[in-house]
This record gives C-alpha cells, sequence and structure tokens, in this order.
C-alpha cells in the first residue's frame, strides 16, 4: 500500500507540474491543455465504462452539445446568433473584456446544464439497453447529432462557427484556456475519487457486476444510471464549451462530434490504462496522447493505420490495462491481500 | 424542405420509381445484414467492419473494371559482383475486366480475407466480453477504411458495367439493366448460401454450434473451425454485395460505416435466425431510405439510416419493457 505522505506528495508534484508546465514550455501550451482535457475524457468515460461496465461509444456527443451550447450562448448574449453565423467573414465583431469573459461563463454554466439535461433525456432512451446494443445506440446518437447539427443553417452548418476572438494578448488567451483545462482535470479527478469512495461508487459497481441482482437487492439501477451519466455528462459538457473556445473554430463532424477521434480514444485510454480503477485513465491518457502525438509526427500519412492496429493491440492482447497489469503484478501495493494457493492446498492436503 | 412530399402527390410515377430503387438497394443491404446475422449468431461477434468488407468487395470489383497501370519491379544485378540498386519497371495497361466477374472475384478473395482476420483477430476475442469483439472490429474497421484510402484516394467511385437502361410506363419509370441483373444476382448467392446452409456437412455444423456451441463440441464439432468458416463466409457474402454495390451505387472509403449501420438495423429490428424478417427488412430500409433522402434531401441520408436505427432501438426497448419487471 502506497503511504498517504507519498500519495500527497505526488499530488503536489502533479499540481506544481502542471502549473509551472505553460511558462516553461510555451510552445507546447496547446498540447499539454489537451493533454488535460484527455485526462477528462478518459476519467469521465470511465466512471460508465469502467464503475458501472456500460461500454458506451457516444459520450462524444455530450462534448459536441457543450461547445455548441456554450458557442451560441456567448453570441447570443450580445448578438443575433442566425446573422452571426451567416455573415461571418463579412462582419467583423469585436467582443469587449467584460463581454467576452461574461459570455464564456455564462456559456460553459449552460453548457453544462444542457449536457446533464440532454443526458436525462438520453437515458430514458438509452439505459434500457443492454451490452452491444447499448454501444451502438449511443453510437448512433453521437453520429445522428452530428449530421442533424450539419444540416442546421441557425448554427452555421457544416461551414461551423468562428468563436469571438479574445480580446487581449495572445499569450494570455492560451494560458487562460490552458488553465480552465487544468482545473477542470483536476476537479474532475477529485469529484470521481470522492465519488468512488461513498455508497454511489459502490453501487455502480454493483450494477457492473450484476445488474439483475443489484435491482433485486433494491437498487434503483435506472436512476442511478441515469446520475451517472449526467456526472459524466456535466464534465464533458464543460470541456466541450472550452475546447471549442480554445481552438477558436467551431464545426460539426471533425471538431464537435468526432465519434471515430475523440469518442473512440476515451475507451482507448480508459483501456489502455485499466478500466475501473481511478489512476488508470489517467496514467491511459498520458501515455497514448504521448503514443498518438509520437505517430501523428512520425509517420504522417499512415497515423491513422497506426491507430487501427494500436486499437486491435490493445482490445485484443492487452485488455487489463496498464494499472491492471500492476495489480497482477504487485497486488500488495494496492491493498490486495493474496491468499497463497499453494499453502491453502498443503492445509487442505493435511 | 416539404416540398418534395407534394410532388410524389403530383408525378405518382416518381413514387414507382422511389420504390423500385430501394428495392433493388435494399436486396443487397439484407445479404449483408444476412452475414451480420450469422456471425452474431453463431458466434456472438458484433461484426463492426461489416461495412468494411462491403467497400472492399466494392473496390475489387471497381479496380478490375478500370484500366489501370501495373508495375513490376526487376532489380537489376551486375554481374562483376556490384549491386546496383536500380530497378527496371515493366509497364503494361491491366485489361478491363467487367465488373460483374467481380462479384465471384470478390467472393473468393474476401473469403481468404475473412479467414486470415478471423485467425489474426476475431479468434483471440470471441470468448471475451462483448464489447472487446466490438472495439477489435471497430479498429479492424478504422484500418481497412485508411489503408483503402491511401491506396485508392477518397472519391467516390462507381464501376461502369456499360448495360443500358431501360424504360418503363411511357418513360416516367428508367431502371438501369445492371440493377435488375444485380438484383437477380443478389436473389441467387442467398439462395445458395441457404441451401448450402440447410443441405451441406459444413451448414449443419454451423446451425448446431449456433444453437449450443458446447453441446456441438462435445458432438465432435470442430467449432473453432466452424466459426472460422463462418466469418470468412460473411465476409465473403459482404464482398460480393459490395461488388453489386460498385456497379449500381457508389463506393467510397469512408462509406462502410453507413452499411454497418444498416446491417446492424437490420439484424436488430428482424431478429437472427429468421431468414424472411432480414429480407423484410433489408428491403425496407433500402425503401424508406430511398423515399427519405428524395423528401428531405441528399444530405441527410446517413441522418436518416442513423435514425431509423434509434428508432428501431427504442420500439425494441418498449417492447422489451413489458417483459422485464424493474424496479423504479
Amino acid at each position: 500500500m502506497i503511504s498517504g505522505r507519498i500519495k500527497a506528495l505526488l499530488y503536489l508534484v502533479i499540481l506544481a507540474a502542471g502549473i509551472w508546465a505553460p511558462f516553461e514550455y510555451p510552445a507546447y501550451t496547446f498540447q499539454i491543455a489537451l493533454l488535460w482535457l484527455m485526462i477528462v475524457f478518459a476519467l469521465t468515460w470511465d466512471i460508465l465504462g469502467g464503475q458501472m461496465g456500460y461500454n458506451s461509444l457516444g459520450n462524444i456527443f455530450f462534448f459536441g452539445a457543450g461547445m455548441y451550447v456554450c458557442s451560441v450562448a456567448q453570441i447570443g448574449l450580445y448578438y443575433d446568433v442566425a446573422e452571426y453565423t451567416a455573415h461571418f467573414g463579412a462582419v467583423k465583431v469585436d467582443f469587449t473584456m467584460g463581454q467576452y469573459f461574461t459570455g464564456l461563463f455564462v456559456g460553459l454554466g449552460l453548457a453544462a446544464l444542457v449536457s446533464v439535461v440532454a443526458a436525462v433525456i438520453f437515458g430514458w432512451i438509452v439505459f434500457g439497453l443492454r451490452g452491444p446494443y447499448f454501444a451502438i445506440g449511443t453510437l448512433g446518437v453521437a453520429i445522428a447529432a452530428g449530421e442533424l447539427i450539419g444540416a442546421w443553417d441557425y448554427v452555421g452548418g457544416g461551414g461551423g462557427i468562428t468563436l469571438p476572438s479574445f480580446p487581449g494578448d495572445p499569450e494570455d488567451r492560451s494560458n487562460l484556456f490552458y488553465f480552465l483545462n487544468f482545473a477542470l482535470a483536476i476537479v474532475t479527478f477529485l469529484f470521481v475519487r470522492w465519488l468512488y469512495s461513498t455508497r454511489f461508487g459502490l453501487a455502480l459497481n454493483a450494477i457492473r457486476d450484476d445488474e439483475q441482482k443489484a435491482e433485486g437487492m433494491g437498487i434503483h439501477t435506472k436512476r442511478y444510471k441515469t446520475i451517472a451519466w449526467s456526472i459524466a455528462a456535466f464534465f464533458l459538457g464543460i470541456s466541450g464549451g472550452i475546447f471549442g473556445n480554445m481552438t477558436g473554430f467551431i464545426e460539426p463532424l471533425e471538431v464537435a462530434f468526432p465519434t471515430v477521434t475523440f469518442g473512440i480514444f476515451m475507451v482507448l485510454m480508459v483501456l489502455l490504462g485499466g478500466k475501473g480503477t481511478l489512476w488508470g485513465p489517467v496514467i491511459g491518457a498520458v501515455v497514448f496522447h504521448v503514443i498518438k502525438e509520437l505517430t501523428w509526427t512520425y509517420l504522417l500519412g499512415w497515423q491513422w493505420v497506426a491507430l487501427g492496429a494500436l486499437i486491435i493491440i490493445i482490445v485484443v492482447y492487452f485488455q487489463q490495462g496498464i494499472v491492471g497489469w500492476m495489480m497482477e503484478q504487485w497486488p500488495s501495493m494496492f491493498g490486495i491481500v493474496v491468499e497463497d494457493k499453494s499453502e491453502q492446498a498443503k492445509e487442505e492436503a493435511a | 424542405m416539404f416540398d418534395n412530399i407534394s410532388l410524389l402527390g403530383l408525378a405518382p410515377f416518381l413514387n414507382v420509381q422511389l420504390l423500385l430503387d430501394g428495392l433493388f438497394i435494399g436486396a443487397i443491404f439484407a445479404l449483408a445484414a444476412y452475414g451480420l446475422a450469422l456471425v452474431w449468431g453463431v458466434m456472438n461477434v458484433k461484426n463492426l467492419a461489416q461495412g468494411e468488407f462491403v467497400i472492399m468487395g466494392g473496390y475489387v470489383s471497381w479496380w478490375l473494371s478500370i484500366p489501370t497501370m501495373i508495375w513490376i519491379g526487376i532489380p537489376e544485378i551486375d554481374f562483376l559482383f556490384v549491386y546496383i540498386p536500380e530497378i527496371t519497371f515493366l509497364e503494361f495497361m491491366k485489361p478491363r475486366i467487367h465488373p460483374l466477374y467481380g462479384v465471384p472475384i470478390a467472393f473468393v478473395l474476401l473469403f481468404g480475407f475473412g479467414w486470415a482476420v478471423y485467425r489474426t483477430i476475431i479468434s483471440r476475442v470471441i470468448d471475451k466480453d462483448l464489447f472487446t469483439s466490438l472495439l477489435a472490429t471497430f479498429g479492424l474497421a478504422i484500418v481497412i477504411q485508411q489503408v483503402l484510402n491511401l491506396m485508392f484516394g477518397p472519391e467516390t467511385q462507381t464501376a461502369d458495367a456499360r448495360f443500358p437502361v431501360l424504360t418503363f410506363m411511357d418513360n416516367n419509370v428508367t431502371v438501369a439493366q445492371v440493377k435488375m441483373i444485380s438484383f437477380l444476382l443478389a436473389g441467387l448467392l442467398a439462395a445458395v448460401v441457404v441451401t448450402f446452409m440447410k443441405m451441406s456437412r459444413m451448414g449443419q455444423a454451423i446451425r448446431a454450434t449456433a444453437q449450443d456451441a458446447r453441446a456441438a463440441r462435445v458432438m465432435g464439432i470442430n467449432t473453432d473451425k466452424v466459426f472460422a468458416f463462418t466469418y470468412s463466409l460473411n465476409a465473403a457474402i459482404c464482398g460480393a454485395a459490395g461488388a453489386l454495390i460498385s456497379m449500381i451505387w457508389v463506393i467510397q472509403p469512408f462509406y462502410g460505416i453507413g452499411h454497418s449501420i444498416r446491417a446492424f438495423v437490420i439484424v436488430t429490428a428482424a431478429g437472427f435466425g429468421n431468414l424472411p424478417g432480414v429480407i423484410m427488412a433489408g428491403l425496407g430500409m433500402g425503401v424508406i431510405e430511398n423515399f427519405g433522402g428524395f423528401i428531405l434531401g441528399a444530405e441527410f441520408q446517413q441522418a436518416i439510416v442513423v435514425g431509423v436505427l434509434i428508432a428501431v432501438l427504442i420500439w425494441r426497448q418498449i417492447q422489451m419493457a413489458r417483459h422485464r419487471q424493474v424496479v423504479q
């Protein structure tokens, strides 16, 4: 078992590194911000996929929904959205500092709220589905959302929306979004850490282990499932709003509802790190992000093939993930008591 | 947006046209869905690479039908024990082969491909949980899409079968002859596969394994071989279906996901082991998509497919809720 003092030290080191990194490597601020975003993705996916055993392929829906809600709110507070999206390029709109920040934070709040409402509504549709039907159903919801937004002219259709530009210094802008992502990742981590230590976490695990029995024991499974999904949606909605502003341009298929990139990355990161563990998603996200950036840099043109191959390899050969593998190797480090089978056998023989 | 509905009322022949086109394409959807039902029912593997097999078959047929330059490199070796890294290329024009021949060729090639995929990937995930096979085949789908994209580029392609277009009902309804031929071929293939499943030794073994794999193993059936054969047969059926699609519709490296979702919709709606259901659902899917695409506009095609999927899932859930008592 890792002692409390080492743990506290570890948290401090991560915090310090997170604050120090953008100032030391200003050129990589965007990349590191993306890493924190990936950690949020992995942690929120693991609430359902790892702890509750519901493997969703459509969590990216909330990311996109949050992104669009946030952007529309930011613009809609001061301008007519339809006019803004239609005339962009011809009309240059400048936001003052006050307008920008009010819009951003109102937008993020609304993004979280709408995502939670959407999670409750879609929860009603998809939580009756089990196993593969759930995965395919959620994937369907995410793809459909992308297609429908692409056909909706009010929010710019397939052409997307260019978000209001930051009124200050570009360096301040990148730092602002870096720290928003950083704070979101830290809050998400602390929240799920607390969540798994409560009865709620135990109920989720019970649903994963045997849903019928959990129902039989009097756990209101549908309510738990919906709340768990709403929690994931809450954080994903905010992350979508931040990411939209960070890139500065949003578009339905590649940025907001990227089912085959971010949508599948979430699953992979958790599988790579080890699902159903607290640190697994974080480690998986870091390792995956590094691998991804390397393949994107050195295997240009073939990076997607490499990604598909990576999916297959992780799924087929390395299902327990990094943390799962460590648990097998050094169970005592995780506080798991292992009974020595050989001694037990000897006792039985005697 | 809904102006086209009134158009349907004004021109009754348009309905016939859309219905026929829907049925022709739906027959091929049914074929791919039958393959999925086979794999799902026998091995409990949800093959998300289904659509990619279809597109691969399409590219086989399309590639055979176009005149392309082929190079064969011959390394040149100097006799004075000095190797010169120079390669001469033999260059020749590949003859055009009619895409109809592509149907059996795609069938055979994809059968081999399916076998290789089974041996390398599927056999390792078959006894794992349900999500594993889904995700592994999703990874396979990404690899196939991207390799096709690198090989053939992202343009949409159609294999030109050079058959005449027939007209009926005072030139109001046009039917390309190739569509009728592909409809017949799809029916023929389905008949052959069904007969094979009913009559042959292997077909019996497959059906026995589908009923109870463990019992089949006890009875001396080599279930591993049965699984390999089933998966390969599925890939082969998809390949043939894809060759037909390349003649009557368009193919593109990234269109596979649409075909995968269609196959899932059809199987989910019909259930497996229900061949008439799969055929009806497949034809229905084609008709819905054609009418929907006409009424809402072509850009909604993918959205229609996904919309039907969600509708089917909700309908199934309402159906299932009657059977299940849930703690509320």
